[in-house]
Formats: structure tokens, C-alpha cells, sequence
């Protein structure tokens, strides 16, 4: 048996909206996702907006980089500094919140962010 | 075979711990929680803050998901109505019935509310769950005078609740002499209470009430010696009382004053039935702390796991904030003369009272009691528990050295292996050290790994210093490197930086470091690069920290505040009249800082490009309030008005600000210019301050106000203003190639070898040979300021980074919300 998941691919803005190494934040009816351009690894993320410490919309705001020997790719949030790894969403600094992630595609110049 | 069944009876702090511990150590049992109010359960030790702007969330012991997460079943405002244990089943309000294998009572304590008439009056309340602070809260609002019964420990956290809600009057009224009786003596009160007092507080002690005046709500007291206190709101703070209720029904056996009787393995009179918390009677003691209640559901966890663990009877020693003054005892605290020798130390200019209580050979220390200062709290403590030999001058542990050095750390580094160092979640010395032996080198992965520090966080100077001893005695060369990324100090990545010339983050990390950089390692590197080569951070806007990110203060909801530059806090009617339009345009609140400055709070945004096209029209500049920089050289009027004044203050302050604004650093820098010796300028608590004197200026530096306040120290008496901005370049640049990430000048120096001496030297005598260079870079730093806002206005590309939404850069944030607050606005969040 094979499971299909529906992803909704929605366009988000161009490569180039997107500061390298940082983030930016896109509308999505009520929801506030974070983009990350981690163009060092020429990798893309994305996550809620939200930080779950302080609930403020801030996640895109946030720097970037990696913790650990494997890399885990992370955020910070501007406000008071929790990190989070961006591939599980999993809070880094020792609390228990957990963010939500999206899955992210590049085509032609545009970023599209995949909604359920 | 399907797994036991436990039901959790309760949802509270105990309650939660408990289920904590068992999936942490065991996935083998199927859980199940009953809880009787609306909400997860949450950090009542802490249930003051709610009224001091922390949200019900944000006292949340769990995360939403976190019972789903660990298969855990919550049931949630559905109290249990009776247990049957002949069928091992409960039933709920709700009407669900179910089965279990073993059942948890956690069912916690309620207010104890004596029986006085009038008691059931409006406006008479308890304190002691977030339902009850919402009904205080909405009745504080027409109220003017409120009063605490009880003025214990949790009758002051009620106080001060009040006081954060802006009751005018607030009045505690204790039955005994004294305030704190299980906790302090008489005068260790008396220094409480008048420390209490002078912050506004009324005590009445030794008051006993008889009526609760008023007609159908509360408008008075009436003690017993007939005397009145008119009040609006009463908070009944008079001790807690064990809920067995549900215990007693199905049979089980409770003390004659209330609590489930429990033996040292926390089990009822059934042995499938255990209790823990403050419903639990012990030895015929409630233990109303959070540890033993932790410490009792690790001991259930333990038998249900198949190991031995017995409950003794607890420490109850504590320490906490009392509405500002620290409160501590420890061991023994009431044993007195000739059972022991006893030493007072009291201040009370300061408000300060320490009594230790020790063995009459002078060996160990058995207790004591702690008010207005309890930092030695924590060895204290480790000192009784663990028996250490007492030094020659016990007096010296409260009254600290006296001359001499005392190496720092050494006292934890002493302690045996099984001293508790976490006591709220039972850690000890052992486990901590056995961790960094493993391999931790920080504190968030000890307490990740140990749990120590998270509940509330008292521990962590002595975690700090563990990590600290452990790894030195290891042989680990402490260095204080950046970060996992940068095997360096950042004195030597500044300096490999300078030497090859690398201008921006990428570059560095390839060269000396690994990975891909984190929120540590990032803005540190861009301040090193602009204290070298000072480029447009905006250039490199990701490696920068929050506020330089967007060149403005990030504030609560996210929106910014902007402080335009004002030299010496001199300004003229126009630019003032610009303030205070751009101010109202974008619905700005306005403020004066302690910096003489204007700052300007509530800024979307996208919103900042404009603010600041207009105030750079008006002929403004940054501030850089939101750098690691320069901020503000403060003046008083001078010789110019004062009749005080020796020479011109302001004029010398504009000068200093316009040659050093901007100026990138370690950490921030102030300044500060006054005309003479009085010193309105507060010169002696900034990094750098100058004062006037008959032949010229005195120099002082490192001085700082802030957590730790320090004054500046003398660094060159009657100079001229040529030789006195020579020696700020030198001394400026010396610390910013010097000191470590985030450290004001104050620390700096309190670290360096040889101290002031040493500093002075260097700036002065130019013992290092550097002094030239020293000037040489400074001036190269002077010459190269740019307003980085000027840059950012004129520059279309750097502009529309300054937007919410990368798909609609028209819209602002609509989480963003604001209220009214004396004619102005403040963020709501």
C-alpha cells in the first residue's frame, strides 16, 4: 500500500527576495510561514513564523546556521535567542516546543512552499 | 499482554512531574491523567508573574502536545468523583469509568479558609489558581485598598500580586508576632518587615480577625481588638489545606488533621493506591514545597519500575524573592543558644540580617536564616547537608572575605560527589561533573542532560561553576572559545581576521572555523568586522544581531524603536517639534532615555525607511542604540549656564559623541561630561567619564551602571582636551581588541592581570609599544563613519528588505496590536 500525501504547492516570491544565509516571512491566508535561502549549503527551509517561547512572529527574522557535529540546520529566534532545527522543527535549547516545518521547491527562480 | 494501567488522580505541578519521570524512565505502563481544572498543569511557584505580564501559557508546565507526544491520556476539567477498589475502577464527572492497575493521587492542596463571619462576602478571595487570579484581577480594577490574611510565604507572593495591580494600598495582616513564622526568627521579620515597608507595604501583626464588614461586599475588617481597617478586597492566604476528600471516600486512610497517610514508599492504606504532593501526610508532616513533592513521584516511578526507593523526610530548606528582598533559610534555622553557638551579622542601613547557627565545638554548620542578601545561600546549604568542616572563621561564610583573594569556583569544587546541587529536580554534584566528563562543555546540554537548573534555576552560578572546575581538572584547556564553530578566543579570531584581511563571514568561517555559524559566532565575527574595517553592516544584514539586523530595537510584538542621535543631548526647538511629528504620523510612543536621547517605540517594520527618510530631512542621524556601539555622552549644562560650571561640558560631549558615534565594540559604550565635581552628569558610572576640574579634566574609565553597578576609576587627573581624546583613543581601542564577546568595559578590567596598574601603563607609559597603532586605527574608524540609516533611505535595494511579507510588502503584520496607555499607545502581546 502506498500512502499519497497531498501537497499544495504555493508560490512564495523570487530566489532573489530572499536574503542569503537568512529568511523571510510569507503571507499564507492567516498563517505567517518563515523561509530560510541556507545558500551556504544551497539548501531551502521552511517553518511556522511563530516562536512557540514568547509567541512572537519572529522565526524569519531569526540568523541561521548549524549545531553539532552532523549539522543540524537551525534558527534562532531574534527575541530571546531558543533555537530550533529546521529539519524537525524540535526546539535545540533544552525546552520541549516543537515548530511545524514545510517542505520548500525551487523552480526556475521561484520558491514555492508546500502546504497540506 | 496488555500493558498496566496507571491513572494520574490530578493535574498539577506534582501531578505533571510525575508522568515526566515515568515516560522518561519506562514506556511500559498505559497513562492516564485526570485533572480538575481547565488547563494543563502549570508552574505555581511562579503564579505571581501572571499579574507581572506572564500569560497562563507561559507558566504551562508542558507544551500542548506533549501528552499526545508521549501517548499519554489527559482528561481535563473532569475531576474524579469516587474510586472503587474492590473493582480497581474511578469514575469521573463526566461520567467516564475506567479501570486501572495503580492509581496516582496527586490531587494537591486548596486554600485553607477559616471560619470567620462574613467570610463569604463579594470581594473576599484565595489565591491559589489561575481562576483565581483572573476573579482578583478583574475585581482589583475598582478596588483602592486590598489586604492579605496570612503573611507567610504565600500571603507576601499574594502582596505582592496586589502591588503589581496597582492597588494603592496594600496591607498584610499576619495572627502571629511575626511575618514568615516557619520560615524565620523574630529579628530576621523585624528586618523583613521594614524592608517591606519602606516599599510600600502595611504589616499588621498580631491581629486576629473576628468580621468581615460590609453589606453584601466586603468594606472592612474588624480585628478582635476592635479596631477597623477599611478595605475593598481581602486575599485569603492562611495556609493550605490537603484535598483527601476523595481519599476518604473510598476508604482509605487519612490524618486526624487531613492528608492521605502515606508510607516511606509513598503507598496508601491500599498498596495499589499511592499519593504524592501536598495531599500526602507524611510522618505526620504536608510537605507544602515543590521538591519533596518531585522527590516523591521519582520514589513512585521507582517502584513501579521495579527498584527500591524510600521517601526520608525532606530538606525544607528555601530561598526566594520576596517583592524584592531575598528571603533564605537553611537546616536548622530555629535552634538556638546553648544547643548551639550562634553568629548575627545585621545591617540595617542596608536591610540585611544573617544568623548562623553552629555546633558548639565550632565543627559543622547546623543552620540558618538569611533577609536582604542570601547569595551565600547555596554554599551555605551544601555546607550543612554535607558536614564540611567549618574554616576557623565561620563568620567569614556570611560576612565574606576580607582582604585577600579567594579563587573562584574552588568552594563547589570542594563539595562530595553526592552533594544535591539541583534540588528541585534532585541533582548531584556527581551526575553534573559525570556529564561534562562525558563530553558536555555547555550549559544548556547539562541541563538537557540532567535536568538541572530547569525548575527554578537558583543552581545554575554553582552548575556554572561545576562545568567550569570539571573541566579544568581534566586538564581541558578552558579557553574561551567563540563557539562549536571557532576554536578561538575572540582576541585571536579579531587578530587573524586583521591579518588576512577578511572582509566578510563566509570568508572567516572557511578560513579558521566549521560548520555553518550560528547566533553566537555571527554577530560577534560582524562586530569584529566593523570594529576593523567598518563596512555598511547592512551589507552582510544576516550575520547580524537582532537590533543591527534591522537597525532599530526589536520590542514585545515585534514592532521597533527608533532613537535618533542627540550629541550631548543638546537640542534645538526644531528638531524637537520633527520628533514629535514623525512620532505622531506613524503613531509612535515616545520616551526620554536614561541616555538624554528621545526614543520612539511601535514602529512597523516597513515603516522604518520612512521614519527615518523624514528625520535624516530634518537633519538627524542614527543612533545606533541598536549596536554593540558608541551610544550616548551624556552632559550637564556646564560652564555655559551653570553658575557651577568650570568649563563647557556640553561642548566637550558633543565633540567626544561626534568622534567615537558608531564605534563598534565588544559591547555597548557610554559616556559622560560634567562641568565639576557634582557630577550631574553621572559621569563615574559610564565606560568613559570626564570631569572638569580647575586645570583641565579628570579621565575615569570602566565604570558601569547596569546589574552590577561599578564606579569609573581615575585614570590621568588635569589634562588638557588633546592629551585626554589621545588616551580615550588608546584606552577605546585597546578594549576593543582585547576583550571578550559582550563584555563591558567594567568586567573587562576586573578580569585583566595587573588591574588598573597594568592599564594605565599601557595608556599611558605605552608599555606595550602599541599606543601609536592604537591611535592610528582609531582614527581610521573616526574617519570612515558613515550613518548607516543614510545609506539604507537612499538605497531602493536595501529598502525593500524593511517588509513583513515577502508577498505582500504593502501589508503590515496584522498580529501587531496596540492599546491605549496614558495618551499613548503600548504593544498588546
Amino acid at each position: 500500500m502506498e500512502t499519497i500525501i497531498d501537497i499544495e504547492w504555493v508560490l512564495a516570491c523570487y530566489v532573489d527576495d530572499v536574503p542569503e544565509n537568512g529568511g523571510v516571512c510569507m503571507k499564507h491566508g492567516h498563517e505567517q510561514i518563515a523561509i530560510y535561502n541556507f545558500s551556504r549549503r544551497g539548501e531551502w527551509y521552511a517553518t511556522q513564523n511563530l516562536c512557540p517561547h514568547k509567541q512572537q512572529m519572529s522565526l524569519s527574522r531569526g540568523m541561521i546556521g548549524s549545531a553539532g557535529e552532523a549539522c543540524e540546520p537551525k534558527v534562532a529566534c531574534p527575541f530571546h535567542k531558543k533555537t530550533f532545527s529546521l529539519l524537525s522543527g524540535e526546539c535545540l535549547s533544552g525546552d520541549d516546543y516543537k515548530i511545524k516545518t514545510y517542505p520548500v521547491k525551487v523552480t526556475d527562480g521561484m520558491v514555492y512552499v508546500g502546504v497540506a | 499482554m496488555s500493558k498496566p494501567t496507571i491513572i494520574v488522580v490530578g493535574n498539577g505541578m506534582v501531578g505533571y512531574k510525575f508522568c515526566e519521570k515515568l515516560v522518561a524512565k519506562s514506556s511500559a505502563f498505559n497513562i492516564i491523567v485526570f485533572g480538575e481544572e481547565p488547563r494543563r498543569a502549570y508552574d505555581r511557584v511562579h503564579l505571581s508573574e501572571y499579574f507581572a505580564g506572564k500569560s497562563a501559557d507561559d507558566l504551562s508546565m508542558s507544551s500542548a502536545s506533549w501528552y499526545a507526544d508521549h501517548d499519554i491520556q489527559l482528561h481535563l476539567d473532569d475531576p474524579i468523583q469516587e474510586i472503587n477498589r474492590a473493582n480497581k475502577t474511578i469514575h469521573s464527572l463526566k461520567g467516564v469509568t475506567l479501570g486501572y492497575d495503580y492509581l496516582v493521587l496527586a490531587t494537591g492542596s486548596s486554600a485553607f479558609v477559616p471560619d470567620i463571619p462574613g467570610i463569604e462576602k463579594e470581594g473576599v478571595f484565595v489565591y491559589r489558581t489561575i481562576e483565581d487570579l483572573e476573579l482578583i484581577k478583574a475585581y482589583a480594577f475598582n478596588a483602592k485598598n486590598g489586604a492579605v490574611m496570612g503573611g507567610g510565604l504565600l500571603g507576601l507572593e499574594a502582596a505582592k500580586a496586589l502591588i503589581d495591580l496597582d492597588i494603592k494600598q496594600t496591607h498584610v495582616i499576619e495572627f502571629a508576632p511575626r511575618l514568615m513564622p516557619r520560615q524565620i526568627d523574630a529579628a530576621g521579620s523585624a528586618m523583613l518587615q521594614s524592608k517591606l515597608s519602606a516599599l510600600g507595604l502595611n504589616i499588621h501583626l498580631n491581629k486576629s480577625t473576628a468580621r468581615i464588614a460590609g453589606d453584601h461586599k466586603i468594606e472592612a475588617l474588624q480585628f478582635n481588638d476592635d479596631t477597623l481597617l477599611a478595605v475593598d478586597m481581602l486575599v485569603i492566604s492562611a495556609g493550605i489545606r490537603p484535598r483527601d476528600e476523595l481519599a476518604k471516600l473510598a476508604g482509605l486512610q487519612v490524618g486526624t488533621r487531613g492528608g492521605i497517610m502515606v508510607n516511606e514508599r509513598m503507598q496508601t492504606s491500599d498498596d495499589s493506591i499511592f499519593s504524592i504532593g501536598e495531599c500526602a501526610l507524611f510522618d505526620d508532616m504536608i510537605y507544602g514545597l515543590v521538591a519533596p513533592g518531585y522527590e516523591m513521584a521519582e520514589v513512585v516511578v521507582a517502584q513501579l519500575i521495579g527498584t527500591d526507593k524510600a521517601f526520608h523526610s525532606f530538606d525544607m530548606s528555601t530561598k526566594l524573592k520576596l517583592i524584592g528582598v531575598d528571603v533564605a533559610s537553611f537546616g536548622d534555622a530555629f535552634i538556638a543558644e546553648p544547643a548551639c553557638r550562634t553568629i548575627v551579622f545585621e545591617d540595617t542601613h542596608k536591610g540585611v540580617y544573617k544568623r548562623i547557627n553552629i555546633s558548639n565545638d565550632g565543627k559543622l554548620l547546623l543552620g540558618g536564616i538569611l533577609v536582604g542578601d542570601a547569595d551565600a545561600y547555596n554554599m551555605l546549604l551544601q555546607t550543612v547537608n554535607n558536614k564540611i568542616a567549618l574554616p576557623p572563621n565561620p563568620e567569614d561564610m556570611i560576612l565574606g572575605l576580607r582582604g585577600g583573594e579567594q579563587s573562584e569556583g574552588a568552594g563547589v569544587m570542594s563539595l562530595p560527589d553526592d552533594a544535591l546541587i539541583c534540588s528541585c529536580e534532585a541533582v548531584s554534584k556527581g551526575t553534573i561533573c559525570g556529564v561534562v566528563n562525558d563530553g558536555a562543555t555547555s550549559l544548556d546540554t547539562i541541563k538537557k542532560c540532567t535536568k538541572a537548573g530547569t525548575g527554578c534555576g537558583g543552581c545554575m552560578p554553582m552548575v556554572k561553576d561545576l562545568l567550569a572546575g570539571t573541566m579544568k581538572a581534566n586538564g581541558q584547556y578552558i579557553k574561551n572559545v567563540v563557539c562549536e564553530h571557532f576554536d578561538y578566543s575572540r582576541q585571536e579570531l579579531y587578530d587573524l581576521v586583521k591579518i588576512n584581511k577578511l572582509k566578510n563571514y563566509d570568508l572567516v568561517l572557511d578560513h579558521f572555523g566549521k560548520g555553518d555559524g550560528c547566533e553566537t559566532c555571527k554577530p560577534l565575527v560582524a562586530s569584529i568586522l566593523s570594529s576593523l574595517w567598518n563596512d555598511l553592516i547592512v551589507k552582510q544584514d544576516t550575520i547580524q544581531d537582532s537590533n543591527d539586523r534591522y537597525l532599530a530595537n526589536i520590542q514585545k510584538g515585534g514592532t521597533y524603536s527608533v532613537v535618533p542621535r542627540i550629541p550631548g543631548g543638546e537640542i534645538t526647538p526644531e528638531k524637537l517639534i520633527t520628533i514629535g511629528q514623525v512620532a505622531q504620523k506613524y503613531g509612535l510612543y515616545t520616551k526620554i532615555t536614561g541616555g538624554q536621547r528621545i526614543d520612539l517605540f511601535g514602529a512597523h517594520v516597513s515603516d522604518l525607511p520612512l521614519i527615518w527618510e523624514e528625520l535624516i530631512d530634518a537633519g538627524f542621524e542614527s543612533g545606533h542604540a541598536y549596536g554593540k556601539a558608541l551610544r550616548t555622552v551624556k552632559s550637564c549644562v556646564g560652564s555655559t549656564w551653570c553658575r557651577f560650571g568650570l568649563h563647557d561640558s556640553v561642548s566637550f560631549a558633543i565633540e567626544i559623541e561626534e568622534r567615537y558615534k558608531g564605534l563598534r565594540s565588544p559591547h555597548k559604550l557610554k559616556g559622560g561630561v560634567s562641568g565639576c565635581i557634582r557630577e550631574c552628569a553621572e559621569a563615574q558610572s559610564k565606560d568613559f567619564g570626564i570631569i572638569a576640574t580647575e586645570k583641565g579634566w579628570n579621565l575615569y574609565i570602566c565604570g558601569n551602571g547596569g546589574s552590577k553597578p561599578q564606579h569609573a576609576q581615575l585614570l590621568a587627573a588635569d589634562i588638557d582636551s588633546k592629551t585626554l581624546i589621545k588616551y580615550l583613543d588608546r584606552f577605546l581601542m585597546f578594549y576593543i581588541k582585547t576583550a571578550d564577546p559582550l563584555t563591558r568595559t567594567a568586567t573587562w578590567l576586573n578580569k585583566m592581570e595587573g588591574g588598573m596598574s597594568y592599564l594605565k601603563n599601557v595608556i599611558i607609559n605605552d608599555s606595550l609599544g602599541i599606543a601609536e597603532q592604537l591611535e592610528e586605527e582609531m582614527q581610521l574608524l573616526v574617519d570612515s563613519f558613515h550613518c548607516e540609516w543614510k545609506e539604507v533611505v537612499n538605497n531602493p535595494a536595501l529598502r525593500s528588505r524593511f517588509t513583513h511579507f515577502v508577498n505582500a510588502p504593502g501589508e503590515k503584520d496584522p498580529t501587531v496590536k496596540f492599546e491605549g496607555m496614558r495618551e499613548q499607545v503600548k504593544a498588546v502581546w
